[in-house]
């Protein structure tokens, strides 16, 4: 170290060894400084105002008690205080009520879509396409009757339609020669339909009863619509439908809803089944 | 070793630390205080200066009853004179930065960095800046001797002065700024009645810290360390561009002029440094082409001026090509391949955006297939598909639109019957199912084609139409 500094105005620390060799001083800009600083004392700000510092297991709170959940709470009451307008006044209001009204009957299906997610879509589909043996609510047939009030007690109540198996009561011939009329559409000019009692159910026309859910013979829909037509509707004749006589009886249950979900619920899942394929 | 030999090896040695001589890392230890002086240059810099008066004036024009460009964010739509533009046609925004992006481009490989020089906002507010401070305390000289002279009333009031000067500069700009994105009027009443909103307070005050920091304090240093653009002009300029330029075949070997010693064999250059003097950003032009220039030409004026007393001829540093400065001719505009690829890019935004706004429908209409299901079989036996239709109206006023379908035979079109509402500057949507007999399906997807209609108050009819396609099941 030289006492007197012999590189005067090149702004060295002083530190000089074996006679020319010496430390200089090259100090960042100044704004870098300055940036530097003010993000120190932004990190130790930020500290007091947002839970930070460690005290054990726990944390500081922060001045303004901010926390993730609280902030994700606000979010979802912000939602709730938007959507209660519509709830309150889909609570006053009938099913038949909300689908006259454009407006509501928009903000019903578009809520409701959760609803038939977590409990329709299962077996009907997350659009009503329906399933093997599940009944297709996006169609313009209605086995129990396509009025709003009926789809509401349809979901409440369940259904659970029956069709005695004809295996034992009819022959071979027999179940061929139905099968055959009712894949041609028209079943009522075949003797055996009124013969065998099938207009019981079914109607002196084919038609069926939507208050027994017996369906309609005579249009394009069908209510177990297989690969094979034929061979399903002779399968649907011998072994009938929920015939606990037959082991081998087609299951069609609909369960009740009534109690698992809410009034309201039930009015929006119906207005959104009933918009499904536009109504009956 | 030849006393030869060894001094020749000082000569290279010399050499070869010259130029590290003449760098200097400018990082703002010093303020630079530059010289301002009259000129052609400097006319036309107070030229683009004013160019910024637009940012200042524009948001108090009014187009009939609102204002004239509003940039209106929360509801979603810009409003440009008799234009408003929603997020639908935002694409030509896209087009319009392509536009000034390669203007950029054609400008700087033609005549250098115009932009940082004359219009760039760092470089104009700085300018300004610079002015209130030559002003209120005097010549480069007087603000050196001032800034390490001792703290006294005159100079704290003149401080004082200055520094409110800026501020005020700074919190119009951020008032000026936010009046393009909320109604002028409503933001001065909120403002005068201490009633306006975090986001406008919060930017108007983002922009006052950022302009009275940017031009008062770092000025030049934002052009050497911060700005990207200064460094990605920079290396659009070629062999062929009109840059600022000094003449040294002309200018040396440059000495100081003496009284009586006119005819030397010396160059023009006299050494008065004036040219540095009235840098903005502190580097010496006679160097040649740096970084740290940003090409305002303010030297020109100081040379020029200098030449003129010394009654030798002006343009020893110039506007001039480093082709033309070598004695190459000049290449002329539609010889440069740069030039006609910029035009074509430049032509195709703009067509794009001609074409954007010359084509802006009142109403637009969008379709949605419903997926799930695809189709369903209707219990007459014919198929059903479903669409979501989302009506946009771009009008300003609400109108009725009627929904029609075309396209198939037999189709049936049901949940149009009533026309939708349409709200002006929304989106409605609309649910319709479309019927079709089965046999009339000539495979499983076939085009069909949604069509609006709308007229307004004064009868004038708008339509839109867009094709979708109708599934059925396999033949």
């Amino acid at each position: 170290m030289a006492d007197k500094n012999p590189f005067p105005g090149e702004n060295n620390t002083g530190h000089i060894w074996d006679d020319n060799l010496r430390e200089l001083s090259n100090p960042p800009p100044r704004w870098w400084m300055i940036a530097f600083w003010a993000s120190i004392i932004w990190f130790i700000v930020y500290g007091f105002i947002y839970p930070m510092y460690p005290i054990g297991h726990e944390s500081t709170k922060g001045f303004t008690g901010w926390t993730q959940i609280k902030e994700f709470q606000e979010g979802v009451d912000e939602v709730e205080a938007v959507r209660a307008e519509f709830e309150t006044k889909i609570a006053a209001m009938t099913a038949d009520q909300i689908l006259a009204d454009e407006g509501l009957s928009a903000y019903t299906i578009a809520s409701a879509k959760v609803l038939f997610g977590d409990n329709c879509a299962a077996c009907h589909g997350s659009g009503g396409q329906g399933g093997p043996s599940f009944p297709v609510l996006a169609d313009d047939e209605w086995i129990y009757g396509g009025a709003i009030g009926t789809i509401e007690q349809t979901i409440a109540m369940g259904r659970k339609g029956v069709m005695t198996a004809h295996g034992k009561i009819l022959s071979a011939d027999e179940i061929e020669s139905l099968a055959q009329s009712v894949m041609e559409g028209d079943p009522a000019t075949n003797p055996l339909f009124l013969q065998k009692g099938c207009i019981a159910c079914h109607g002196m026309d084919g038609k069926g009863l939507q208050a027994l859910g017996a369906a309609n013979l005579t249009d394009s829909v069908w209510r177990f619509a297989e690969a094979d037509q034929l061979a399903s509707v002779k399968y649907t004749i011998a072994h009938g439908v929920n015939d606990s006589t037959d082991p081998q009886t087609r299951e069609a249950e609909m369960p009740a809803f009534g109690d698992r979900l809410s009034k309201d619920d039930i009015k929006k899942l119906a207005v959104f089944v009933y918009k499904l394929g536009g109504g009956q | 070793m030849s006393d030869q030999n060894q001094s020749k090896r000082d000569a290279a040695i010399e050499e070869l630390y010259a130029e590290a001589g003449h760098f200097e890392l400018n990082t703002g230890e010093k303020t630079i205080h530059a010289k301002r002086m009259g000129g052609k240059w400097r006319n036309l810099k107070w030229v683009g200066n004013a160019f910024w008066m637009i940012l200042f004036l524009g948001p108090y024009l009014r187009w009939g009853d609102r204002q004239a460009v509003l940039f209106d964010i929360p509801n979603r739509q810009f409003h440009i004179f008799g234009i408003t533009i929603l997020p639908q046609d935002f694409w030509m925004l896209s087009l319009l930065l392509l536009f000034f992006a390669i203007l950029l481009a054609v400008v700087t490989a033609l005549v250098g960095r115009v932009w940082c020089g004359f219009f760039c906002f760092q470089t104009v507010w700085t300018d300004v800046y610079t002015w209130v401070e030559d002003w209120l305390e005097g010549t480069p000289q007087k603000r050196r001797k001032m800034e390490e002279a001792p703290w006294n009333f005159a100079k704290f009031r003149i401080k004082a002065t200055k520094h409110l000067i800026w501020l005020i500069v700074a919190v119009l700009t951020g008032i000026s700024f936010v009046a393009w994105f909320v109604d002028d009027r409503q933001l001065w009443s909120d403002l005068l009645a201490f009633e306006a909103g975090p986001v406008a307070l919060g930017t108007i005050a983002l922009f006052t810290a950022g302009t009275y920091l940017l031009a008062g304090f770092l000025r030049e240093q934002t052009c050497l360390w911060l700005c990207p653009y200064a460094r990605i002009q920079a290396v659009m300029i070629d062999q062929t561009t009109a840059v600022p330029t000094y003449d040294f075949y002309r200018g040396e070997p440059r000495d100081r002029v003496r009284k009586g010693q006119e005819g030397s064999d010396l160059g023009d250059c006299v050494d008065c440094n004036q040219c540095v003097a009235v840098c903005p950003t502190g580097v010496d032009i006679r160097h040649g082409q740096q970084e740290g220039c940003i090409m305002c030409a303010l030297c020109i004026d100081a040379c020029d001026a200098v030449m003129e007393k010394l009654d030798r001829p002006k343009g020893l540093i110039r506007y001039e090509s480093l082709d033309e400065l070598e004695g190459h001719e000049a290449r002329a505009l539609y010889k440069r391949p740069r030039v006609w690829v910029y035009a074509g890019i430049l032509l195709a935004a703009l067509s794009g955006i001609a074409y954007g706004l010359s084509s802006i429908d009142a109403v637009e209409l969008k379709v949605i297939h419903d997926r799930l299901p695809l189709f369903v079989q209707q219990s007459d036996g014919s198929i059903q598909n479903k669409y979501m239709l989302k009506v946009l109206n771009k009008m300003t006023e609400d109108m009725d639109v009627t929904i029609s379908a075309s396209g198939l035979d037999g189709l049936v079109l049901v949940g149009a019957e009533e026309a939708v509402s349409a709200t002006k500057g929304k989106v409605s949507p609309r649910t319709v199912f479309v019927r079709v007999p089965r046999e009339n399906l000539k495979g499983e997807s076939v085009p069909i084609v949604f069509h609006v209609e709308a007229t307004d108050k004064s009868g004038q009819k708008f339509s839109h139409k867009r094709s979708s396609v109708f599934f059925g099941p396999k033949k």
